[in-house]
């Protein structure tokens, strides 16, 4: 089981690194996004793997049978609240990528940079 | 895309059947996985699906926009307000044990209406981004 | 049987996320992270947490994918590399050289790495998160509240102020969406756009077509050989 855990944290931590990386390496808005959703979407595996117990079943009581060997129901309920907080982040963020688009021409943010440093504010 | 006959007939067949269902998670959410996010969620998604294919204006026939607008602060008030109700009723905000004449049976009642505030304002609040980012620059919408 | 299981999943969503950086043109790269939604949905199945894999692959496989489609539409769906633009401005456009950022990435990671040494052993009941208000959440759940998800009555009872909140945090993204989407003028050109002199027009009013009248493509009818004269529809996008 040693290994399995390590293996989960160590998967955890690649896929939090890769979006990372997209978000701080990429200069197109959409790609930032997106890296964006892979990063919290890690977190959240990661969450989850801390609340499951092995041999146990998903937190729905059951009628009598005994001892039943129930997962752990908190992490469920903190990551369901990060989901939807994470889509509507998303959505906003998306929002501001049209204007941005509408306002520049460009979502790259090289030119967007660049296009700001040229022109003087009005 | 209507005027694709496989998409139509299938469409027309599948909606209905994605809108029930979400209202099956809703309410059986208390004795398995679902809940109010989830149902809000699956009824939007079958909504967009009926948009995709038959039209944004046909759709807003269906569903205008100010319905959408009124439901995704409908559910914020009707989850406020059982928290409000349960105060007028001597007990501390978002208490649901004095609801009704039992705790456990006041609990049920509690539940029962917090997930429909969270239903109504999640299925608003997807159906009114859509709307909006699906008429940007369409000077027609 | 299970860990085979993990294993795999934990790999696809490995090589899904390096598709994401690699590919250059953003429509495949939204269809690689609905994929890895849906993935980590199943993962969350086999962990266990079937309330957080129905809301996952419902959320992230659907209204997120079908968000970035949508801007995509408006927005254009591929990734110009700074070579092949035609700039007309006087600033140089530098290249990309991503060695820093790969560092920083490549520096976090080894420190996390170096942290999820000290972890307490995946599964095992004896962990500290198994052991303070969790028990209490379902050996109280039973008799106390009487429904049988407790993930449901943890949400919506016990921790009954955090959904409030949450509710209340996606009523102000569509708040928000609506105040940056309203004005239905569409294209600005930079710097044109004075400041104060937007006309807001009025939603309602919008939305509808002024004549009330079916404007979609007509239907087809089986069987009917006649052409019909189609009329020009103005002001379709």
């Amino acid at each position: 089981m040693r290994i399995l855990g390590l293996y989960n944290y160590w998967v955890f931590v690649f896929l939090m690194m890769v979006g990372f990386y997209i978000l701080i390496s990429r200069r197109n808005l959409v790609k930032k996004i997106l890296g964006l959703n892979i990063f919290q979407t890690s977190v959240f595996i990661f969450y989850i793997s801390m609340g499951k117990i092995i041999g146990g079943t998903a937190p729905i009581l059951v009628e009598g049978e005994g001892e039943v060997v129930y997962s752990n129901p908190l992490p469920s309920v903190l990551i369901l609240t990060a989901i939807v907080v994470g889509v509507s982040t998303t959505a906003v963020a998306l929002s501001l990528v049209v204007r941005i688009k509408e306002a520049y021409g460009t979502i790259e943010g090289d030119e967007i940079t660049a296009m700001d440093n040229e022109m003087p504010p009005p | 895309m209507s005027d694709q006959v496989i998409l139509r007939v299938a469409t027309k067949i599948i909606v209905p059947t994605i809108l029930l269902y979400a209202l099956y998670v809703q309410f059986h959410g208390d004795f398995g996985p679902g809940g109010g996010f989830q149902a809000g969620v699956i009824f939007a998604a079958g909504i967009i699906l009926y948009s995709l294919v038959f039209g944004l204006r046909r759709t807003q026939k269906v569903l205008p926009s100010w319905v959408a607008r009124l439901a995704a602060s409908t559910g914020v008030l009707i989850y406020a307000g059982t928290g409000v109700v349960a105060l007028l009723k001597g007990g501390k905000f978002l208490d649901y044990s004095v609801l009704a004449h039992d705790p456990e049976h006041g609990q049920h009642l509690g539940i029962l209406f917090v997930e429909i505030g969270v239903m109504i304002t999640v299925l608003g609040v997807m159906i009114t981004i859509f709307y909006f980012f699906a008429a940007r620059g369409r000077e027609d919408l | 049987m299970e860990i085979l299981v993990d294993f795999a999943l934990l790999a696809l969503l490995a090589v899904t996320a390096m598709a994401v950086v690699r590919v250059t043109n953003l429509f495949a790269a939204v269809m690689f992270a609905g994929i890895y939604s849906f993935l980590s949905a199943c993962l969350f199945t086999v962990m266990d947490a079937v309330d957080v894999a129905f809301t996952e692959a419902a959320v992230g496989a659907g209204i997120s994918t079908v968000l970035m489609l949508a801007t995509l539409a408006l927005v254009g769906s591929k990734v110009t590399t700074p070579q092949f633009r035609i700039t007309a401005m006087s600033t140089k456009v530098p290249p990309r050289r991503p060695i820093f950022p790969l560092f920083v990435v490549l520096v976090t990671g080894g420190i996390l790495v170096y942290g999820t040494l000290d972890m307490p052993p995946y599964g095992n009941p004896d962990d500290p998160v198994h052991n303070h208000v969790a028990p209490h959440y379902l050996e109280e759940s039973g008799h106390e509240i009487g429904v049988p998800n407790v993930v449901t009555s943890v949400l919506a009872s016990y921790r009954g102020y955090d959904t409030m909140g949450e509710t209340t945090v996606v009523f102000t993204a569509a708040v928000g969406v609506m105040i940056l989407l309203s004005s239905l003028r569409g294209r600005d050109t930079y710097g044109q756009e004075a400041w104060g002199d937007e006309k807001v027009q009025d939603l309602d009013v919008g939305f509808v077509d002024a004549f009330g009248e079916e404007m979609d493509a007509p239907s087809p009818k089986v069987g009917r050989r006649k052409k019909r004269k189609r009329r020009k529809k103005g002001g379709r996008g």
